[in-house]
């Protein structure tokens, strides 16, 4: 197997080259060990589809929204103006991030404090991927699965994007079974708005556990997922139920490199 | 001539009260901090369309949707016969629109059906909140107040539809008995029915004249009266519906609004060489300064749009029910923050009116909102997508955060842990930036 190099941009600029795209990792994606798998197979994928990317590596760092949502608007725009002069410095024009959050605060919240660019998903870039027949997916074992796909609420309800998962996943030939709170009626997994960082407050169960519920009456065979906080939200919530062994819990990223054998 | 005189001065009051009503509600609403809306005005409208006059949002609950819908025609339309009223009791003329011909017929006949939709909708809601005893009408800061109003406003339309019924039926009967002030004029497919099993027919003009005056007069001092009702109500938000659509959020729904004046700061301590921004001068608001704050304590600071999604607001509770932290059991309500934030502002609004000028009474909003409800939001936005009238309960929320953060330094002990992570590791974990690329050692494996 062809080895995976994994280039910063400051490579690319000591050899005056331009990336297609910067892959923004996030820290879950850097430091979380559930969300690095879905950093890996994502970088699979690029890799599969011959696109040219770099990561920031060392230079990049947290974009802010935790601190931001939970008030302390100080930490977020020390955060955002240092990642703003960063990627102006190397002239980045358009990322891909496989967070919701960062997706949501490099599209929506750096373009007041100067940085603008083009913003996308991993399930938008690996959605255009497949319909530009740069990478191909044969379903692998997926087919015939039942899988439903948990709609964050910083790319669905948040950014209205509610088809590419979806376009992506009907690729793999699998069932896929819509949750009765879907699109923008989807439920919170519980983690947004810093609370992924804190105990949740008093109340008569947590978010994660309602929304597993709901997933696992679905009777599916995969929970698809499209961000790493939900990834761990949900993958927490079958294992209450005693069902990591029948239902697994995946990023769309990973059903895909895992359906192409990358 | 008494009667229209009688009539006159009713009118002149209601509005001259009614005016006041509103004058107050703005001032109120200034007392916001300023916030220009500036720009994509063909995009207001079109949502002002949809939302507020479409009632797009409202069908997301078919029943309840359907049920107001024809409550919210019946109004609409039905106000093109309290245009007559209006023109006869100032004028002594009778069904002044009867010159519109079959048109007029047309009319009639159309407005009694929508009467009866009225009635039937109002009776089904009535049912929904007395005997199905819906959840969401049934939350704690339902108790009280805010369920009785529910129920007034309804049992109002109830009553204004069943006189306009009435006076229809009699004035029917009048015109079938030839009498001459009340010449054939419309057509009452619900009221001839009705005057026919209640036997009007049987009865003297003079009994007929009396039900039919009486019944006039009901329905308009009744509308008059429930006018000057809307702004200590919360069915004030069919004034304010359509603005509060028009000057709502347009951006994505999660994108949360910047901080300029933080941003100077932060460019002064990045930069040395930038200065750090001048604070604002201190805003005078009704006679008091304010002082320019971080995030929200109270009501002055919050945005006046904020506010006017707070007057906005119809307590249907659309949001509580979608809400994530309130499905499970957390103390979080969207609808309270709003109606929190409401009762502040009157609160607020006749401590000013009392006193002519505004002094601090020891309360703000954060005496009647809790860091247990704040702490509680995953700023998932479901309730912003709930709302039929757009109202952002989410941007309130963010800036009470904001100044328990920034003002108070008080927070969740686990997220000043993360505060400091991303401080000094650039990540909300503490693992140091030379941890950053370790994923791609085994990226092959």
């Amino acid at each position: 197997m062809e080895q995976i190099r994994i280039p910063t941009m400051a490579e690319f600029a000591a050899t005056g080259e331009v990336p297609e795209v910067l892959f923004w990792v996030g820290c879950a994606g850097s430091f979380d060990d559930r969300a690095r798998k879905i950093t890996k197979a994502f970088v699979r994928i690029l890799n599969a589809a011959k696109v040219k990317f770099a990561v920031l590596g060392q230079e990049e760092t947290c974009t802010g929204d935790p601190a931001r949502r939970a008030g302390n608007e100080f930490l977020f725009q020390m955060q955002a103006l240092q990642n703003v002069t960063v990627l102006n410095g190397y002239g980045v024009k358009r990322i891909v991030t496989a967070c919701p959050h960062c997706f949501n605060t490099l599209k929506n919240e750096y373009p007041a404090l100067g940085g603008s660019y083009e913003v996308l998903h991993h399930t938008q870039f690996i959605n255009a991927l497949l319909k530009e027949g740069r990478i191909k997916v044969e379903g692998g074992g997926f087919q015939g699965k039942r899988i439903t796909f948990h709609d964050p609420c910083y790319l669905g309800r948040g950014n209205g994007e509610y088809e590419a998962p979806r376009e992506v996943l009907l690729k793999l030939d699998a069932a896929l079974v819509e949750l009765k709170r879907s699109r923008q009626n989807g439920l919170c997994c519980g983690a947004g708005g810093a609370q992924m960082f804190k105990e949740a407050e008093p109340g008569t169960r947590e978010v994660n556990i309602e929304r597993s519920e709901e997933a696992l009456g679905a009777k599916p065979d995969v929970i698809a997922a499209g961000c790493p906080f939900c990834n761990t939200m949900l993958t927490d919530g079958v294992k209450h139920f005693n069902k990591e062994g029948e239902v697994k819990v995946k990023d769309i990223a990973e059903l895909i490199a895992e359906a192409s054998d990358l | 001539m008494m009667g229209q005189i009688l009539f006159a001065l009713l009118l002149i009051a209601a509005i001259a009260l009614f005016t006041r009503s509103i004058r107050r509600v703005v001032r109120n609403i200034r007392l916001g901090r300023p916030e220009p809306i500036n720009g994509r005005r063909a995009e207001r409208w079109r949502t002002m369309a949809l939302v507020a006059l479409g009632q797009s949002k409202m069908v997301a609950r078919p029943v309840a949707g359907i049920m107001h819908i024809l409550i919210y025609a019946g109004f609409v339309i039905i106000n093109i016969e309290v245009l007559e009223i209006i023109i006869d009791g100032l004028f002594g003329t009778h069904r002044i629109g009867a010159v519109l011909g079959p048109f007029y017929d047309f009319l009639i006949g159309s407005f009694e059906v929508l009467a009866v939709g009225v009635l039937l909708a109002c009776v089904v809601f009535i049912a929904r909140r007395a005997v199905l005893q819906l959840p969401r009408f049934r939350k704690p800061e339902m108790k009280g107040w805010p369920s009785k109003d529910a129920m007034i406003i309804l049992v109002v339309e109830i009553a204004l539809m069943s006189a306009f019924l009435t006076m229809n039926a009699a004035d029917l009967a009048l015109q079938e008995l030839g009498d001459a002030h009340y010449p054939p004029a419309g057509s009452y497919p619900v009221s001839a029915g009705l005057a026919a099993a209640f036997g009007l027919t049987g009865l003297q003009p003079a009994s007929l004249a009396l039900i039919e005056r009486s019944a006039w007069w009901f329905h308009i001092i009744g509308i008059l009266a429930f006018l000057n009702y809307l702004p200590y109500s919360k069915h004030f938000h069919i004034v304010l519906a359509f603005p509060n659509v028009w000057y709502g959020k347009l951006e994505p729904r999660t994108q949360v609004a910047n901080m300029p004046r933080i941003t100077g700061e932060v460019r002064s301590m990045i930069d040395p060489s930038v200065p750090p921004p001048e604070p604002a001068p201190a805003r005078t608001v009704a006679g008091a300064e304010m002082p320019e704050r971080f995030g929200a304590k109270d009501v002055f600071d919050l945005s006046w749009k904020s506010l006017m999604d707070a007057y906005s607001c119809t307590e249907c509770g659309r949001c509580t029910s979608e809400c994530p932290a309130n499905l499970t059991g957390k103390l979080l309500s969207p609808r309270k923050i709003m109606m929190d934030t409401r009762d502040r502002l009157e609160e607020v609004g006749k401590a000013i009116d009392a006193k002519g000028k505004w002094e601090d009474d020891g309360n703000s909003l954060h005496t009647r909102i809790s860091e247990e409800e704040l702490w509680a939001c995953t700023t998932c936005n479901a309730c912003t997508q709930a709302c039929p009238v757009n109202i952002d309960p989410v941007g309130i929320i963010l800036e009470m955060r904001r100044y328990k953060v920034m003002e108070e330094s008080s927070t969740r002990p686990a997220l000043t842990g993360m505060f400091n992570n991303v401080e000094n590791n650039g990540a909300p974990w503490a693992f140091g930036p030379d941890k950053r690329l370790d994923w791609a050692n085994d990226v092959n494996g």
